[in-house]
Parts: C-alpha cells; sequence; structure tokens
C-alpha cells in the first residue's frame, strides 16, 4: 500500500523538473564557481543568474541574497549576525514563543551571550499583537524575529503591519520564511524586511539549499570563516546544483500559487466535510483568517497524539505532531502551548495535515476516511 | 578537456549521482518524521553514516555531517574552542592552513583566545620541535591541515599525533579535505579527535561533507535548532547528498587502493618533465608531498596568463586555492615557505585525481611545454 503523505510542512518531495536540472548542472557544471577558468565562471554565471532570479522573486536585487546550508543556517546566520554586528546599540531582542527551534534555540544561546530575549505571547489563533511588540520595544533592542507564518499550525502573522512599526525603530527586523515560502507571495519591498529566511526543501527543491536575503546596508557579522564566497558573508565552495534547484523550485512555485491555493482550499473541505458527515469531534488550531493554505492542524477531543500518529501511520496517511524537528521528541508543542497554555490537552490531542505536489482528490478522500475511522476507532 | 583543478573540485562520479536521484526520490521524507516514511529515511541515514564510519575505521556515532569543508573546519575548532575555554585558551596551527580553517583561527583571536602559528620550512613542514615548544599547559587544541591545498606538502601527523597522545589534555583537529582518498590518514592510530572532509572533493556532490568527532569529545554547536545529528548540527539533513557522498567516498577509497602508485607515476612524469625546463621552478617538495598536487612557477609568465591560455586548448589549471582565487597578490602559503613574493605571484597549481590517464597527462605536458614558449617568445 502506498502511503499518502501528507507532512509537506516537514519536507516535499523533489520536483522532477528540479532534479532533472540538478543531475543537469552536476554532469555539466561542476567547476568550483571561485575557480578563474571557463568552469569555475560558468558555476559562477549560473549561481549569480540564480541568485537574480530569487532576488526578483522576493522584490529584490541577488546581489542582496547569500546562498547557505538551509533555514536553519540561514536563522542562525540573521540572528546571530544581527546580534553581533549591532551590539553596540544595545543587546535586546524580541522574538515570540512559537518560533521554529532553528530561531527559539539561537535566542536561548544569545541570552547565554549576555543578550537579553524577551519573548511574546500569541493569542489562541496563534497571532502575535502589534500592541504586545509596541510595548516590548525598547531603545536598546536591535533584532526582531518573528515566524512569517508558524510551521506547526500555520498562522500568519501580520508581516507588514509589523515591519511599518518597526519602521521607526533602529531595530532589525527578520522573519522566518522558511514554511510561507512558495505558498504565498512574499516581497521585501512591500513589508519593509531587513531579513529574511528560506530554504528548498520545503517547497520541492532539494534538501541542503537556502538563502538569506539581507538588505543592502544591514550589517551582519558572519559567523562562519574561510573563503571569500558570497561576498564574505558565507565561506565554502558553494552547492551549486543545490542552488540552482532552490532556484527552480521557486520557480516552478511561484507560477502555481493561485491554483494551488484553490486546490488546498479544496483538499481542507474534503477533510472537514468528511470528519463532520463521520461525527467527528474537532477543532482547528489556528486562526481562521490567517493561515498558510498548506497547514491543518486539527485537535481531537480524548485522543492521545502519539497512538493517533502511529495508527494513522499503520492505515497509510503520513501526518506530524509538529514540527519534524521536534517530533523525535515526546514533549508537547511548544507552538500548541503558547496557544492554550500548559495544562491544554489540545498539545497532546493534535496532529498537523499539510499539503503538497503530488497529492490528488481522490487521494485527499482517502485519506480523510482513514482520519475519521482512525479517530472514531482511538476514542472508543 | 584535460581538467587538472582537481584540488579545487572534482567532477561527481555517475555512481554517486545515481544514488542522489534515487534517494531523492524514493527517501525524500524528513529523517526526524516519526512516521513510516521518516523511518525509511531515518533508515537510510542511519545506514550511510554506518557505511561512512566503516570506510573512515570509527563508529557511527563518531560521524557528524555536514555542508562541506568550511562548516566542518569551523564546527570542529569554535566547537572545540567554546566547549573546553573552561580549561584554556590557547591553540595551536600552522601558518599554512587553507582560508576556511585559518580565518576560524583569526576569528577566535578576536574573541579572546590565543592561537600560535607554527612555521614552516622551505618545503612547508611544520617541525614536531617547534610544535612541542609552542605547547603549553593551556593548549586546548592543535589543528593541523594533512596535504596542503596548494603545494600539496604532508604533514608529519603521525609523529605528532604519537606524540600528543601523551598531552592528554590537548585535542587533535585535522583538516583532510584534500588528503582523503590521496594520502591515507589512519585517525584512530595517529590520535586524532577530530577530522574533516568535503564530499565535491573527492567526486563527490557540493553541500556535502562530514566531521569525525572521536567518543567523548565534546563540541559547542555552530547552529541551533533541532537535535540532528546528536545536537552537533541543527538543520534537516541532506540525505539524497549525505547518500551520494558517502557511496563516492567509497568508489573513492576502494579506487585509490588500486590506482594511488598510478597516481604517482603521473605526478612524477609531470615532475620529471619539469625539471629539465629551466623556466619552471617546482614548489611542491619531492618527498613529503601528495600524489596529486604540483605547484610551479614559470619564470616570466604571468600565472593567470598560462591560466587562460592553456584553456584556449581545454586544460584546466589554476592559479592558488580556488577560495582564494579571487583575491589579489600571492599564495600566503608559499610566502610562508619562504618563496620570494615576485615567484609566488607566478604561481600555477595542478591538481590530479584518480580519474586522470597517463595519455591526459601526456598531452597536457605537450601543450604545456608549447605554451609556455610561445608566451615566452611573445613577452620575450
Amino acid at each position: 500500500m502506498e502511503a499518502i503523505y501528507l507532512d509537506h510542512a516537514a519536507t516535499t518531495p523533489v520536483h522532477p523538473e528540479v532534479l532533472e536540472e540538478m543531475v543537469d548542472v552536476y554532469q555539466k557544471i561542476f567547476g568550483n564557481p571561485s575557480s578563474i577558468h571557463q568552469f569555475g565562471r560558468e558555476a559562477r554565471k549560473v549561481i549569480d543568474e540564480a541568485r537574480d532570479a530569487l532576488g526578483r522573486q522576493i522584490g529584490t536585487e541577488g546581489k542582496n541574497i547569500v546562498f547557505t546550508s538551509g533555514g536553519t543556517e540561514a536563522d542562525n546566520m540573521a540572528i546571530i549576525g544581527a546580534a553581533l554586528a549591532n551590539q553596540e546599540k544595545g543587546k535586546h531582542i524580541i522574538t515570540s514563543k512559537i518560533e521554529h527551534h532553528a530561531v527559539l534555540h539561537t535566542c536561548q544561546n544569545l541570552e547565554e551571550q549576555g543578550f537579553e530575549v524577551t519573548y511574546l505571547d500569541v493569542n489562541s489563533n496563534g497571532r502575535l499583537d502589534l500592541n504586545d511588540i509596541q510595548q516590548a520595544l525598547r531603545d536598546d533592542t536591535i533584532l526582531v524575529t518573528l515566524v512569517y507564518g508558524n510551521n506547526e499550525v500555520g498562522t500568519l502573522q501580520p508581516i507588514r503591519e509589523i515591519a511599518h512599526l518597526l519602521r521607526p525603530h533602529q531595530a532589525l527586523f527578520h522573519t522566518d520564511a522558511v514554511q510561507a515560502f512558495g505558498t504565498i507571495d512574499i516581497d521585501v519591498r512591500e513589508a519593509p524586511i531587513d531579513l529574511l529566511s528560506l530554504t528548498a526543501h520545503k517547497i520541492n527543491g532539494p534538501k541542503g539549499a537556502g538563502l538569506l536575503y539581507v538588505r543592502e546596508g544591514v550589517p551582519i557579522s558572519p559567523y562562519s570563516y574561510g573563503g571569500e564566497q558570497e561576498r564574505k558573508r558565507r565561506p565554502g565552495t558553494q552547492n551549486v546544483p543545490g542552488i540552482v534547484g532552490l532556484q527552480k523550485a521557486a520557480e516552478i512555485s511561484a507560477e502555481s500559487i493561485l491554483p494551488r491555493m484553490d486546490t488546498y482550499f479544496a483538499y481542507r473541505k474534503i477533510l472537514l466535510n468528511t470528519l463532520e458527515k463521520n461525527d467527528i469531534e474537532y477543532k482547528i488550531n489556528g486562526d481562521p483568517d490567517h493561515f498558510l493554505p498548506h497547514i491543518l492542524n486539527l485537535y481531537f477531543p480524548g485522543t492521545n497524539v502519539e497512538a493517533l500518529l502511529v495508527n494513522l501511520d499503520l492505515a497509510g496517511v503520513a501526518v506530524s505532531s509538529g514540527s519534524a524537528c521536534t517530533a523525535g521528541s515526546i514533549e508537547p508543542s511548544h507552538v500548541l502551548t503558547a496557544m492554550y497554555g500548559k495544562e491544554s490537552e489540545r498539545a497532546k490531542a493534535s496532529v498537523r495535515i499539510s499539503f503538497g505536489y503530488g497529492l490528488s482528490t481522490e487521494a485527499i478522500q482517502k485519506a480523510a476516511a482513514i482520519i475519521a475511522k482512525t479517530v472514531k476507532r482511538m476514542k472508543q | 578537456m584535460i581538467y587538472l583543478d582537481n584540488s579545487a573540485t572534482t567532477k561527481p562520479y555517475p555512481e554517486a549521482l545515481e544514488t542522489f536521484n534515487i534517494v531523492s526520490n524514493q527517501f525524500f521524507a524528513n529523517p526526524s518524521s516519526i512516521h513510516g516514511l521518516g523511518g525509511l529515511s531515518e533508515e537510510m541515514l542511519k545506514r550511510s553514516r554506518t557505511q561512512a564510519a566503516e570506510l573512515l575505521g570509527v563508529k557511527p556515532s563518531e560521524i557528524t555531517f555536514t555542508s562541506g569543508g568550511t562548516e566542518g573546519n569551523n564546527l570542529a575548532i569554535k566547537g572545540v574552542a567554546l566547549s573546553y575555554s573552561q580549561r584554556g585558551k590557547h591553540i595551536i596551527t600552522t601558518e599554512i592552513e587553507h582560508a576556511a580553517t585559518y580565518n576560524a583561527f583569526k576569528q577566535l583571536e578576536n574573541a579572546g583566545f590565543e592561537v600560535t602559528y607554527l612555521p614552516v620550512n622551505h618545503k612547508g613542514r611544520v617541525n614536531l620541535e617547534d610544535l612541542k615548544k609552542a605547547c603549553r599547559k593551556d593548549t586546548i587544541l592543535i589543528s593541523i591541515i594533512h596535504v596542503n591545498n596548494e603545494v600539496g606538502t604532508v604533514q608529519p601527523l603521525q609523529e605528532i599525533g604519537e606524540w600528543l597522545k601523551e598531552q592528554r589534555a590537548t585535542l587533535f583537529h585535522v583538516d583532510h579535505v584534500q588528503g582523503i582518498g590521496k594520502v591515507p590518514l589512519n585517525l584512530k592510530e595517529y590520535g586524532i579527535d577530530l577530522c574533516t572532509i568535503s564530499g565535491h572533493k573527492f567526486h563527490g556532490p557540493k553541500g556535502t561533507g562530514l566531521l569525525f568527532v572521536r567518543g567523548g569529545v565534546s563540541l559547542s554547536p555552530l547552529f541551533s535548532g533541532g537535535s540532528q545529528e546528536l545536537n552537533r548540527r541543527a538543520g534537516t539533513e541532506n540525505l539524497p547528498g549525505i547518500a551520494a557522498m558517502v557511496k563516492a567516498l567509497r568508489i573513492n577509497l576502494e579506487t585509490s587502493k588500486r590506482h594511488l602508485d598510478d597516481l604517482k607515476c603521473l605526478k612524477n612524469k609531470m615532475i620529471r618533465s619539469f625539471e629539465t625546463n629551466d623556466d619552471l621552478i617546482i614548489h611542491t617538495p619531492a618527498e613529503f608531498s601528495a600524489p596529486h598536487i604540483i605547484n610551479v612557477t614559470i619564470k616570466g609568465i604571468k600565472a593567470e596568463v598560462l591560466v587562460h591560455a592553456l584553456e584556449e586548448d581545454d586544460i584546466y589549471v589554476s592559479t592558488k586555492s580556488a577560495c582564494s582565487s579571487r583575491e589579489g597578490g600571492a599564495s600566503r602559503v608559499l610566502l610562508a615557505m619562504g618563496i620570494p613574493e615576485d615567484e609566488a605571484a607566478h604561481a600555477i597549481r595542478i591538481s590530479l585525481s584518480l580519474e586522470n590517464t597517463s595519455d591526459e597527462i601526456d598531452r597536457f605536458l605537450d601543450i604545456f611545454n608549447k605554451k609556455i614558449n610561445e608566451l615566452k617568445s611573445v613577452m620575450g
């Protein structure tokens, strides 16, 4: 039995066109982009083209793009880099309680180095309150880092409003757009955003490739040292095929944002209708108006998440309890805990369903029936 | 095409690409996901780790997968420095390290560590007695490049390792990026605690590498985030890259077992030819040098001019390290060996791989000699 993969927020299959292009690059353009001969120049040309194309896609120039090994590295580079480069202006950082661990743990790491971090609360929909941000801002705040769209419940933050609120302040604004990129349009000019992280493997691109957007003139200290690649901001031979794969995946996802949105809304409808038809009690974790359409986090009262996941998996449906990076641990989701409180049963009885490439209406119908049946059985 | 810039990067093995392709398609799930598909990826990751460990003669738990040589070196050096700074803040390295380690040390100096840069002799070798003199009670780390990437000098790691075994408080890191598959290194016997290698230098994919960390050595991670790689390296694992790198490692080490002597013959053939030409000054020492790198100055001919002239005939060599080939000036490594600045500025590097053939070298030598004569007549 072929499992139905509904965990696209954890990672996605590589799009065949992306893979094809990458293999082509591996074979033909294997030079080191720093080499001065033709092989090097060719490799440099393809990564610079990718840089420009990716820049255009998020509303900036190629020179403001720093390629990384993925989202975690981009988040670390942004947060630590901004903190260290600006510590003379202050040592206060603002983030939220529902960040991905790549951000949360990096902020905790900075606390150990003498920085002070405010972790903002969210409401029960997972949304931040602009007033809270305003109140948390201090004269010595140097960085505000907030997730664009949450990876567990899909709640979108008022990024544009936050960016405008921060405009008169010295603090830099970083957003982790790893989960949001490719599902919604992102333009760094519109917001305006100083630093933005994204990764390829969440949008049917390769693992091991991501980028950090750094607004022109924004100082960040490099955290790694070596060669002079990426305008001295990120040393190491560039992962040329990975970068090309990232660009191709971004291009494909950009072309299909609207139709995919419709598809995901239809999938949600099928799932929720099936649950209702079967009299399954459920609640949606997240914000009813501001959410990423590919993520649906559901609370099933009276169930146990671990048992539910195992049984769904055996029945051929792959879903998750939260961020894959924490799925190995049995700790209740820090995101759901922040939304509903420590005592809430919700953090221990919710699953994340996430859509993506390669699914069909039939597959969703089948998965919905399996989920309804499994939840019903688990509650008995 | 005759590609003789294998120290910059290598062409991936077709078998490694095939693995990359298969794993991308069949094991796309996140190894941290707890569902069955995630389990398959985790299993594949485990198999790759076990195989890498077997190939290097170490334990699977001692392997940390990274995004490449620069990250591996940074993780090893800064990871040890931060983790053991209570014990001492003195580190020893050499004057001829790759930029990835050299600049990491410069960063540590800014962070309050004291770094001793051991000098090298005219062959590019360090002296054990110098090391003994430099070693202090508060020396926490010695980090040495095994095979220098510009001239190919091999350092006396066995002697150093054996002496170091008696100095229990000092850890030993080796940058083995250029040496792997070319100059055997016994990690256990030489008492090496940490060792960096990079996939794209042995016909694996770019964006991959691994760091050997001997059991019991504690390492402060470079990135904060998920708990991947035994908490040493956060971020979703690049599983297709990892599997392809391990495949390339296996092929490379097997090829090396059978054909290392052939490679030595190729190098000797070139050296013998160069020795008959009075216009050439060979910087690569006759003994204690790797079988794949020759660094040579052509009197009166600018390195860039020759590189481009050879390129006209589809032959690819380089000036110095690719990572620093865009910086102006003479090689830091050659200067450290006491080579006059003018001579160092005229040096080119020819670097072979186990894939090069005797015919290629014959053709290279023909064209090389012809080009030199042409250029000389133009200049003269």
